[in-house]
């Protein structure tokens, strides 16, 4: 696993899941449809990975889809570090 | 009739002692929510006919006849008996949209115990203040949920038992105990206990500008305004198969996820999983869903989605379609014509009235962003806000309003008779929001008259979240109002001053949310924290919400005089 992911799944660890909670939140895990990450808990993840890799993401963009596996939340965010970095 | 009956011919033609009838109810005898939703259909030869088709976010899927759902729901009575629980005690069922949780509901309320559902989402205070209040004899749960009972279960005196439906081979402690529905011996016998029209059923918790959440008291006479409007407004017919997103954590999820389409014997359909349009589409699709009862949120999320991917499916099953928990606003009545072929019907209602009371009618002509006409039965109008008089104009703002009486009313809030009794003013009940009505009867939403903030379709109360901001270090004062948001509505703004030595940025803004967050809930999470000088307050130093809300609203404030002086 790479590194941003590996980020994100620790990020969804520590924060989503109880401590003994022993799922394992793989590339692939469905944390939206899966009832991981709910859709109000999205801004937090959001506004962490904003921080974390200097990028906006704007609001239209995060939707549940975009935010339902840790593969397609690191492609989001590869998309807006491709942004920044042109702006 | 083929075709629906108008609102006129409502009007003449229904009313609470038909359901009575219809329900074989004889006033001053038995009766009880969770006989009538199994029993009572068995015995009208609809044993075999499926009750509930389940399915998981990974398309797991379980199927539930009547006769299941009888049978099941006293052998979760007879175990609730083996551990004691006595009528009148509550039980809280605290669990994901399970199967164990709808029937585990019906078995509750077959011991004549009183059902005390809470959203699986609720962080630990959230839980404990509600469990609390009640004295919540036990809880049903499932082993994801289980480390927040046991956080707080040393806090709760009467919390006796609890109870874990997927313990397998988990550890259990000192008043745990595992029950697993499909594995234990079935009960087809179960003396199901006497209730009567006002025995105790559900408690619901609900939130309010003031104070903590306030458990709003149903009784079993409320099945006979659940059935009904379930039978004229959502309409299900015997071989529809009807969808009620509403998790039974909320009234909705209760009323209409669980008593409504059941007393009416409707083959319902559930999805245990997190918004996903595809997922949801190809769960109608697959199911032949024809009446489906959703939220304004859910909706605009499907609307950003777009109508192509609808158009990707065959929807053309869908019959019915309506809308619960705020306003439905015209955009989205427009699009679902477009999307679906269908207009969604918004209906206005409350944990309080726990039956819908201002509802677009399957009959009736939609007008766009309106909540409809009231209920045949329901007496219904707007108030001055000052002298709590009607106002016969039309088109003029005022307090929904709605005269005490009918059968779902709740009959107090728990142990608060001072926060039930401002409920009613000059023999009217205050809903707590502000319409107009229209020349043609119409009525049209105008918000909330108070400091409650609508998010998703849920209500969330100002002063837990402040409470919860003010247990972080950092923390000086909050304020906590709503922001509009184009999904939600509305959502959760934070207003905070910090205390000497703490920086405002976006690592504490972050770890703020995160606390509110885990301590109550997702929907209670402020989706912004601004960080302030100080916060606006009247002389005495009462915090002036409305000054902040009405300025995220782009609104005037209005004449504060009074408040000020405060």
């Amino acid at each position: 696993m790479d590194e941003l992911s590996q980020v994100i799944c620790d990020y969804v660890r520590r924060e989503y899941l109880e401590e003994d909670d022993e799922r394992e939140i793989a590339e692939d895990t469905r944390l939206i449809s899966g009832g991981i990450v709910d859709s109000f808990s999205m801004v937090s993840l959001k506004r962490f990975l904003e921080k974390k890799y200097q990028i906006q993401i704007p609001d239209a963009a995060a939707t549940p889809d975009a935010f339902d596996t840790v593969r397609s939340i690191v492609a989001l965010v590869h998309q807006f570090q491709k942004v920044s970095a042109h702006a | 009739m083929n075709r629906p009956p108008t609102y006129e011919e409502l009007l003449s033609g229904v009313s609470w002692p038909d359901a009575e009838r219809e329900l074989g109810y004889e006033p001053g005898g038995f009766l009880n929510i969770g006989w009538m939703c199994s029993d009572r259909i068995c015995r009208l030869g609809l044993a075999d006919k499926v009750a509930l088709c389940w399915e998981d976010y990974q398309g797991n899927q379980k199927r539930y006849t009547f006769d299941d759902v009888r049978v099941l729901s006293n052998t979760v009575a007879r175990f609730l008996c083996t551990l004691d629980i006595k009528p009148g005690e509550r039980v809280c069922l605290f669990m994901d949209r399970v199967p164990e949780l709808y029937i585990g509901l019906l078995g509750i309320l077959k011991t004549g115990a009183v059902a005390q559902p809470l959203f699986s989402a609720f962080g630990d205070e959230s839980l404990f203040v509600r469990l609390n209040d009640a004295g919540t004899a036990a809880l049903i749960t499932q082993k994801k949920h289980l480390p927040k009972v046991r956080k707080i279960r040393a806090q709760l005196p009467s919390l006796r038992d609890v109870i874990v439906a997927d313990a397998e081979d988990l550890l259990l402690r000192e008043g745990e105990f595992a029950f697993d529905m499909e594995a234990a011996d079935r009960v087809d016998s179960f003396p199901v206990y006497p209730t009567t029209a006002e025995s105790p059923s559900i408690l619901h918790y609900t939130s309010g500008t003031t104070g903590q959440p306030k458990g709003a008291q149903h009784v079993h006479y409320s099945i006979i305004s659940q059935y009904l409007t379930t039978k004229v407004v959502l309409d299900p017919h015997p071989e529809d198969i009807y969808w009620c997103n509403a998790d039974p954590g909320w009234v909705t999820g209760t009323s209409y996820g669980i008593i409504g389409p059941w007393s009416n014997a409707a083959t319902q359909v559930v999805l245990d999983s997190g918004f996903n349009a595809e997922r949801w589409y190809q769960f109608i699709e697959k199911h032949r869903v024809t009446v489906w009862y959703s939220a304004p949120t859910a909706i605009r999320l499907l609307m950003k989605e777009g109508t192509e991917l609808a158009r990707h499916h065959d929807l053309s099953s869908l019959r019915h379609l309506a809308s619960v928990g705020e306003p439905l606003n015209a955009q989205a009545v427009l699009w679902s014509q477009e999307a679906f072929g269908k207009p969604f019907h918004d209906t206005f209602w409350q944990t309080e009235t726990g039956c819908i009371v201002v509802t677009n009618f399957p009959g009736m002509p939609i007008k766009a962003g309106s909540m409809g006409r009231p209920f045949p039965g329901i007496t219904a109008t707007v108030l001055n806000t000052k002298t709590y008089e009607p106002i016969n104009q039309p088109g003029i703002a005022g307090l929904i309003a709605l005269r005490p009486g009918w059968p779902s009313m709740i009959r107090g809030y728990w142990n608060n008779e001072a926060g039930f009794n401002k409920k009613f003013k000059n023999g009217w009940y205050l809903c707590g929001d502000r319409a107009s009505i229209d020349a043609d009867g119409y009525y049209w939403f105008m918000g909330r008259d108070d400091d409650v903030i609508n998010t998703g379709g849920h209500l969330v109360g100002p002063f837990e979240i402040e409470s919860a901001l003010l247990e972080h270090q950092a923390v000086q004062e909050s304020a906590a109002v709503a922001k509009p948001d184009p999904v939600n509505m509305e959502v959760v703004k934070a207003f905070v001053t910090l205390k000497p030595g703490y920086k405002p940025d976006a690592d504490l803004e972050l770890e703020i949310m995160n606390h509110i967050r885990k301590r109550l809930s997702p929907l209670a999470m402020p989706q912004e924290i601004e960080f302030v000088d100080s916060l606006p307050k009247t002389r005495s130093g009462k915090i002036v919400r409305r000054i902040l809300r009405c300025r995220e609203f782009n609104e005037p404030v209005g004449d504060l005089s009074t408040i000020m002086d405060d």
